[in-house]
């Protein structure tokens, strides 16, 4: 162990009902250290740090040492203790109080038992004078820009004393010239000996501030490399890894029967002229970063939210659907990301949830039949091969890939014919996952075409195809699959270089 | 899954445990009236007409009351419209010359329209549904005031006001009109598209508007047929009082929220049924019933049954996790 070590987790495992997010993971910081963490979405980079925070709880086994002394960490107050502090995209705890409010929050400063606001106040003034920042500490966090809110909660973490300072995708909602600033107080936080852990999805960034990465990959401990020892491809191709091919191989069905055309769609601050087709049979990948707008595209399909200007052609008949139950009348199906969120009615049934968005097919003149209602769940349940005790569970007692698959009964029972498959296999296990394929087989195969989001390459290059990628709010390229299928090897190179906007050809369309 | 348990439909062994509670419950007044009297005074035909004549009135606002909070929602509005509906069906019959049963229906019409505007205003001003309804409580009970010059209305027809003194086959003739809005509404709640909705708004509305549920009808309708049956209830306390009185229905909202939560609805949504409701108001009436036969001073009763509402919640939630 080095002298100068800050932290050192080891053998930290995180299970969840049906999924294993960590499997004997290690981590280890040292100070004056920038130490990126990154890996595809659902490697496990979020639930390693939840770890850390003492937001979740790791599984017994697991280990951490705080410059070489083991220390327990069960809930957010130890791991602050233990000087630990986190920055996050939405940072403060309270908007609608003020800065310095947030600042001292649960720990008031108080004189002659009552608030000393004097105090709060210069003190914030101070605090924030050490990131250069010059704001009344009166004016409510929320009026602020998010990039004066990212510092601010820099500068409460100095103020903090933490030694240990996670970056969470610090920069997804920063403009160049901050993003700058914040690497000028990163490095300067450096310089003070802290250990910084920063997690990002733009690979540039890492290249440019950080000194050692390490890879994490569904959950398991990949590698740990100098940053000076590798280039981009090679972390590329560590974070994907090799694939069972097997997994993502599908019988292929495209026609030449366009179902869906998608013109000059555009919606401000969101994206921009976006032209696509969709063929009959088809699975049209959209790949590219959290926030590149692939889900809010989608949204405007579907009828959940309005666009600026564009037109959309269903089978060729022009459709601007203003409900989503106009668009559900089209043929559209949403599979939603978060599917706690917008799929279902967690404290329902699966009988409830199957049925939730075709009740009318199954009823005449508002009346149904619950019979016809269990029949079409327990048929369901079957076809998918849904794991739940019976049809009259509740949703959330099921695991992420039985409540997926209650989400695509709801829309097969709705008889779509176009579905839209958002992140369709977060927190789904390996098996389920397999399953969510071939249902995907089974449905091009029957005529119905599906367009599939996701980050995770070996699912979108395996299952699609063709790939449409996306570069903040713009389609950068429209990619067939000969293109990335090479002979059975898949070329992610292409992908990723349209995705984070370091492809040349990109920069030149741009300018 | 690990949970091998056969799980039927959770929601009626829940009823059925409420059922249970209020038998037992039942049983213990009945033994404490035969140990401190001597005599049967609670399980008489005449004191059983009694508190199911008194549950009819509350019992049905407390279903409408159901209703809206199986979409999340609350409607603090019940009481004024109940007041409402009241003095303007007395009104219509005593001042204005109309026959029983257009009176009925146009006061029922005009109160019921207080559905709509509570709808509008929670749907499309998305004003909290707990603040609409609470200005809109106030509000109509202005208009009732000022409609009537905060005075009784009196000189109602003989053949509306017997109605609530009637009996058939010995159960009070206003449990009838309770017993048919239970099983019609009952009937919507299990077997139509608009109950189902109302629960899948009220478990979550995005993932409802997603499934392409059209939830502004959906929302208008449970205010609708709370502001409905509120009238129908209305109508029934001016025949019961045989006077269309102005402060009519004042504090209803209470009982009513009581019910439906003893009952098992959550004020979070999606959880509720007629059955619970019906248990939930019974209960609360005849626990009053009950200290009053007990001679137990009526404002110890007040502060039991208050205690009782927040058990009910708070046994429900830890039975639930």
């Amino acid at each position: 162990m080095a002298a100068n070590e800050l932290l050192r987790m080891e053998n930290i495992s995180k299970t969840f009902p049906g999924v294993k997010a960590l499997d004997k993971v290690h981590f280890s910081l040292n100070s004056g250290e920038i130490h990126a963490l990154i890996g595809e979405n659902g490697a496990g980079k979020s639930t390693l740090i939840k770890i850390l925070t003492g937001a979740y709880q790791m599984d017994p086994g697991g280990e951490i040492f705080i410059s070489g002394k083991k220390v327990e960490i069960n809930n957010p107050q130890d791991s602050k203790l233990n000087q630990i502090g986190v920055v996050y995209q939405d940072v403060m705890v309270a908007p609608h109080l003020s800065l310095g409010e947030n600042f001292f929050l649960g720990k008031l400063p108080k004189k002659n038992g009552l608030v000393d606001w004097n105090l709060i106040y210069s003190k914030t003034t101070e605090i924030l004078s050490m990131v250069d920042i010059n704001i009344d500490p009166k004016t409510r966090v929320k009026d602020l820009p998010v990039a004066i809110q990212e510092m601010v909660s820099i500068a409460k973490i100095i103020y903090d004393k933490a030694n240990i300072v996670i970056f969470d995708e610090p920069t997804a909602l920063l403009t160049n010239e901050e993003t700058d600033r914040l690497f000028e107080i990163i490095k300067d936080l450096k310089d003070r000996g802290c250990g910084i852990i920063y997690i990002s999805h733009r690979l540039d960034e890492i290249f440019q501030i950080c000194d050692k990465v390490t890879v994490l990959k569904d959950g398991q401990y990949i590698d740990t490399v100098s940053i000076s020892e590798i280039d981009e491809n090679k972390l590329v191709s560590m974070m994907v890894g090799r694939e069972l091919v097997d997994m993502y191989n599908i019988e292929h069905n495209v026609s030449d029967e366009i179902v869906l055309d998608v013109k000059n769609l555009s919606s401000k601050g969101k994206f921009s002229d976006i032209n696509f087709t969709l063929y009959k049979g088809e699975v049209l990948g959209f790949y590219g970063l959290v926030g590149s707008g692939r889900t809010e595209i989608m949204r405007v399909l579907f009828g959940a939210d309005k666009c600026d200007n564009g037109e959309i052609f269903v089978n060729e008949k022009a459709s601007s659907c203003k409900h989503p139950k106009d668009a559900m009348k089209k043929g559209f199906a949403f599979l939603t990301e978060d599917r706690k969120a917008q799929g279902l009615a967690m404290n329902l049934p699966v009988d409830f949830n199957v049925n939730m968005a075709s009740l009318n097919l199954i009823s005449k003149a508002g009346v149904l039949n619950p019979k016809t209602e269990q029949a079409r769940s327990n048929h369901y349940c079957d076809q998918l091969k849904i794991v739940t005790p019976s049809i009259f569970q509740t949703v959330k007692n099921l695991s992420g890939g039985n409540q997926q698959k209650v989400v695509i009964s709801k829309w097969l029972a709705s008889k779509s014919e176009i579905f839209i498959f958002d992140e369709p296999t977060v927190g789904v296990d390996v098996g389920a996952k397999r399953e969510i394929y071939l249902i995907i087989e089974d449905l091009i195969k029957n005529g119905a075409s599906v367009i599939l989001i996701s980050s995770y390459l070996p699912e979108v290059m395996g299952l699609s195809d063709r790939i449409v990628v996306m570069y903040e709010g713009k389609i950068s390229g429209i990619v067939n699959r000969n293109e990335f299928d090479v002979d059975g090897s898949m070329n992610e190179n292409l992908l990723v270089s349209l995705a984070s906007g370091i492809d040349t050809r990109i920069a030149e369309k741009r300018n | 899954m690990k949970k091998n348990r056969a799980v039927t439909n959770t929601r009626i062994s829940t009823d059925i445990l409420l059922l249970i509670i209020y038998v037992i419950m039942c049983l213990i007044i009945f033994a404490l009236t035969i140990i401190t009297s001597g005599q049967n005074k609670f399980l008489t035909p005449n004191n059983i007409t009694n508190v199911i004549r008194q549950t009819s009135i509350n019992g049905v606002i407390a279903i409408g009351m159901t209703v809206v909070v199986i979409t999340g929602g609350i409607d603090l509005s019940v009481g004024s419209v109940v007041g409402l509906s009241g003095v303007l069906v007395a009104k219509f019959m005593a001042q204005s010359n109309m026959g029983i049963l257009p009176a009925i229906l146009v006061a029922a019409l005009v109160s019921t329209l207080i559905g709509v505007l509570n709808g509008i205003i929670i749907f499309d001003g998305k004003v909290p549904a707990f603040i609409a309804t609470l200005g809109m409580m106030t509000a109509v009970r202005g208009l009732i005031m000022l409609v009537t010059s905060a005075r009784m209305v009196s000189g109602l027809p003989r053949a509306f006001t017997d109605f609530a003194q009637a009996t058939f086959l010995g159960l009070p003739a206003l449990f009838y009109i309770w017993l048919i809005i239970m099983l019609v509404t009952a009937f919507i709640l299990k077997y139509t598209t608009f109950g189902r909705h109302l629960y899948a708004i009220g478990s979550n509305i995005e993932s409802a508007r997603l499934s392409g549920i059209n939830v502004r009808l959906t929302t208008y309708g449970a205010y609708i047929y709370c502001s409905f049956l509120c009238a129908i209830a209305g109508i029934m306390m001016a025949s019961r009082l045989g006077n269309g009185v102005p402060t009519g229905g004042q504090g209803y909202e209470t009982d009513a929220i009581a019910s439906a939560v003893i009952g098992g609805a959550s004020l979070s949504g999606a959880e509720g049924t007629v059955l619970g409701t019906v248990i939930g108001a019974l209960i609360m009436q005849t626990f009053r019933n009950g200290g009053n036969l007990l001679r137990i001073n009526p404002h110890l009763m007040e502060i039991v049954i208050g205690l009782l509402i927040i058990g009910a919640v708070l046994i429900d939630k830890r039975t639930k996790k």
